[in-house]
């Protein structure tokens, strides 16, 4: 007897899957777990007074924190102010996703509005809204990229090597961080020197302890710093130990050393640090960026960032995470766009996650993107990872959607892999550092990841580093050890990225290089005012995203079935004996064959030879004493009418008919076209004892029995994402050969035996 | 003469005017340059008038607070790096136990180095850790 089972076994399902891995938090404002609003968020509102900001969202100035006084200070615009606060937030927020209101327009209003003025604007539009006014808002036209390059051992062999094949996949910008902290002069020199090889114009930053990351910068390795973290709450920004001046003066610092700099904030962060002021996620983080836009700085990496995790288990939280890139965008402030911290554990919501952003384009999608794999990501795995890359690359293909990434070619990366650990062995090698054997670098050239390496290990790495530190070693040294050792092209590139610092073109906002020249917010303007305008995908970019491995087309199919038509040769012969004649005896049954099954096409989906399958039948037939006659049809390429035209000449009225496929039906003569016995459309799953099945049945049936229907037994494979596309080439060549009209043919088959 | 952005990007509009801090101009730091050792780091920085020319376009393009940053940052570019990291140390909470402590920052800014701008701005920064009180100690 079936026991009864407490709760529904989906449920049982259900728990298995990656989804339940993740946890999902309850609203509770009070706790500071709202994502677009809390009771404790002030309304809007600003009082100028002589040309000065004297109340703040409802808080007076005497009674303005740290970040309410520099806000008004240093972010809002009093001459806009009075206007901006005035207007309807519903009616900005139409203007928002209005392509005929010009950004520049709206742009000029957030520079007089408050916090939460901006944050109650944002969340009166949904998701779709969203993504669309993020597209028309983001600062520079030209969509962007970044990637994590790290890995478990501070192996700076196998940074450089996966630095280089970052910069191939056309990473804009690469960042490195350590499990050691003291390695970071290690990572830096190793990113910088393999990020210089095979082309120009990868920024490159090493995230590190602020101090030590100016320094890095100051010796030329590094090009910006985007980990200068800002707090929405008083409270968490000093427990962070800095303040807005504090904050803001790196960032002048930063600028007088001619090093892109951004800010770092996002939702969740004051949530975690334990002092969230029970407000909501939206409005903490709309006081962010306002602090950002005061500060100068020309641009910020948000959407939750480590904060993104937890802001994911709060209901609205991802988009929650949209609307923080919106302000972020709105206040033209370059946008480095989250998608990093892997705020889930279902690869649905993973993809769901990312395909806003890819469709509508940020500064840097991705800030940035794990180009290693999960286990070798140092700041935590991404949201798509050097597992997941080839997704994302195929995603950019679907949807005609620049993600910044260009498919590469294995070979490719091999040779720049190859490239890369020669390079930074050198430069070590030529400075004294230390001297990689070739089992290292054999290990790392061809690594996954560091798993697969036997190279430098943490200990190694920390003298090496310690030494580049004392010993004053800059990029000058790095460049220079380059050239020495042949590697002139990586140290033209390598002194070109530190030129770049010389005229601080890449200061301004959403400054990045593509083809060796600057590409920012001012060269490069977003002008979206609909379709047609914005950022469109050229045809020659459009044939790059296409570019992705193991394409098929027709050429591919003809030149492997090419390769089994000898094979098939040896096993069957097909001889046409003339016109096909009606049978009349009630042992006659007839197998339907399709135009070019055998002539062009010689396997079936599922790889079995044509002759084994149709030997399967015939046995089959013949075990009943039954006879089974061959005819090949050249009017229809058709299943059903194969059947159904085979089951016609039948003197039993049972007919097979079989494409060459392997997609087969028995059919009884009389019956309607698509309403056949048995139909097997699985080819791909269709083994030989199921043909042979099929041939026992239709004898059954010319027998006047009943069996029981053939079961293909499938497990929910996708089969036409795995064989549509090689079916329909193979299914144009049968229906090419077909003939309107066209006679059925006899055909005598000799099956030869042979093994 | 202040630049536009029909100025931008300055490294291809007037590559010969934009120089390193010993005047070295861009077409001169080449590679042959660099391995004959006549460019050095300090060949590779920034100067003031980059800096300032990058705020005219900053401010051209409708970024004035961007622009600011740049010339606080142009104000800096002479100062020590020792010094940069100490205001910065200086700034952090509970650091400076007093107002005076950042005061005294502030006017070695103004007078050793003329940066009128960080000055004032240290300066907003020490009246602000005093009215939330920010100099208090710190374990």
């Amino acid at each position: 007897m079936t026991p009864k089972l407490n709760r529904w076994k989906r449920f049982a399902d259900w728990d298995e899957r990656p989804l339940r891995l993740d946890k999902f938090a309850a609203e509770d404002p009070t706790n500071g777990f709202s994502a677009f609003s809390s009771p404790a968020d002030p309304k809007p509102g600003i009082g100028i007074k002589g040309g000065r900001v004297v109340s703040l969202d409802g808080v007076l100035e005497h009674d303005y924190d740290m970040i309410d006084r520099f806000i008004a200070r240093h972010h809002i615009d009093p001459e806009v102010a009075s206007e901006a606060m005035a207007l309807d937030s519903a009616t900005v927020a139409r203007w928002l996703v209005d392509m005929n209101v010009p950004r520049e327009t709206l742009v000029r209003l957030a520079h007089g509005m408050t916090p939460a003025k901006l944050a109650e604007v944002v969340s009166q539009l949904n998701a779709l809204e969203i993504a669309f006014a993020y597209s028309k808002m983001r600062a520079r036209k030209t969509p962007g990229n970044q990637a994590h390059v790290t890995n478990a051992k501070d192996d700076p062999l196998q940074l450089a090597a996966d630095a280089a094949t970052a910069v191939a996949l056309g990473f804009d910008e690469i960042e490195t961080t350590m499990r050691v902290s003291r390695n970071a002069w290690s990572n830096a020199v190793a990113c910088a020197v393999g990020g210089a090889v095979g082309r120009w114009g990868t920024l490159f930053q090493c995230s590190s302890e602020e101090a030590e990351e100016l320094r890095i910068a100051m010796a030329g390795f590094t090009s910006y710093a985007e980990t200068v973290s800002v707090y929405g709450t008083e409270k968490s920004f000093t427990d962070g130990d800095d303040t807005p001046w504090s904050k803001a003066f790196l960032a002048a610092a930063y600028a007088s050393r001619g090093v892109k700099m951004r800010c770092t904030s996002g939702a969740g962060s004051e949530l975690l640090m334990g002092f969230h002021e029970a407000k909501s996620l939206l409005y903490l983080e709309a006081r962010c960026l306002c602090l950002q836009r005061g500060m100068g700085v020309q641009g910020t990496q948000n959407g939750g960032i480590d904060g993104a995790p937890l802001t994911a288990t709060i209901p609205g939280g991802v988009r929650e995470l949209m609307a923080e890139n919106l302000i972020a965008v709105w206040l033209d402030l370059e946008c480095a766009s989250g998608n990093d911290a892997r705020s889930t554990e279902s690869e649905i919501r993973v993809g769901a996650k990312i395909l806003p952003y890819l469709i509508a384009g940020s500064d840097l999608i991705c800030s940035g993107m794990g180009s290693i794999l999960k286990y070798d990501n140092s700041f935590n795995p991404s949201l798509i990872n050097g597992e997941e890359l080839e997704d994302y690359l195929v995603l950019q293909r679907d949807f005609e959607a620049d993600g910044g990434l260009t498919p590469l070619p294995e070979s490719r990366a091999i040779e720049l892999r190859e490239r890369a650990v020669a390079a930074i062995a050198a430069v070590f090698e030529e400075l004294g550092l230390s001297t990689p054997t070739e089992d290292m670098k054999t290990s790392v050239v061809y690594a996954s990841g560091s798993d697969d390496t036997c190279s430098l290990m943490p200990r190694d790495v920390s003298f090496i580093s310690e030494a580049i530190k004392e010993r004053g070693i800059t990029v000058i040294d790095a460049i220079k050890a380059l050239a020495n050792r042949g590697f002139r092209e990586e140290a033209e590139n390598l002194l070109n990225v530190v030129k770049l610092r010389l005229s601080g073109d890449y200061l301004q906002t959403s400054a990045m290089i593509r083809n060796g020249r600057i590409v920012s917010a001012v060269n490069d303007p977003n002008d979206y005012l609909g379709p047609g305008s914005g950022y469109r995908v050229s045809e020659e970019r459009r044939l790059q995203l296409n570019d992705i491995r193991d394409v098929l087309d027709q050429k591919e199919v003809l030149r492997s079935e090419a390769l089994h038509e000898k094979d098939e040769a040896r096993h069957i012969r097909y001889r046409n004996l003339g016109p096909a004649a009606n049978g009349s005896a009630t042992d006659d049954l007839v197998i339907g064959i399709s135009p070019a099954f055998g002539l062009k096409l010689y396997r079936t989906t599922a790889g079995h030879r044509l002759s084994e399958v149709l030997g399967a039948m015939l046995d089959a037939i013949r075990a009943r004493g039954l006879k089974a006659r061959v005819v090949r049809f050249r009017h229809t390429a058709d299943t059903s009418f194969l059947g159904l035209s085979a089951a016609r000449l039948a003197g039993s009225g049972i007919g097979i008919g079989i494409q060459a496929k392997g997609t087969a039906v028995i059919h009884q003569r009389d019956r309607q076209p698509h309403n056949n016995l048995e139909l097997f459309s699985n080819a791909p799953i269709t083994r030989l004892e199921h043909y042979r099945a099929l041939g026992a049945n239709a004898a059954a049936y010319a027998l006047g029995e009943m069996p029981e229907p053939i079961v293909v037994p499938q497990r929910g494979e996708a089969m036409g994402s795995r064989h549509h596309a090689r079916v329909a080439l193979i299914y144009a060549i049968e229906t090419g050969l077909t003939e309107a009209g066209a006679a059925p043919e006899e055909v005598d088959v000799v099956l030869t035996g042979a093994k | 003469m202040t630049l536009t952005r029909a100025d931008y990007p300055l490294a291809e509009t007037q590559p010969g005017a934009v120089t390193g801090k010993h005047g070295k101009a861009l077409p001169e730091i080449t590679l042959d340059a660099v391995l004959a050792g006549e460019v050095t780091m300090e060949d590779l920085r920034i100067t003031p008038q980059a800096l300032q020319a990058q705020a005219d376009v900053a401010r051209d393009v409708g970024r004035p607070t961007l622009a600011l940053n740049f010339e606080r940052g142009a104000e800096l570019v002479e100062v020590p790096q020792d010094f940069i990291m100490q205001v910065y140390e200086l700034l952090r909470p509970g650091r400076a136990k007093s107002k005076e402590e950042l005061l005294e920052a502030a006017a070695t800014m103004r007078e050793t180095y003329q940066a009128e701008r960080i000055a004032r701005f240290i300066e907003e920064a020490a009246e602000t850790y005093a009215a939330r009180g920010l100099f208090t100690f710190r374990f």
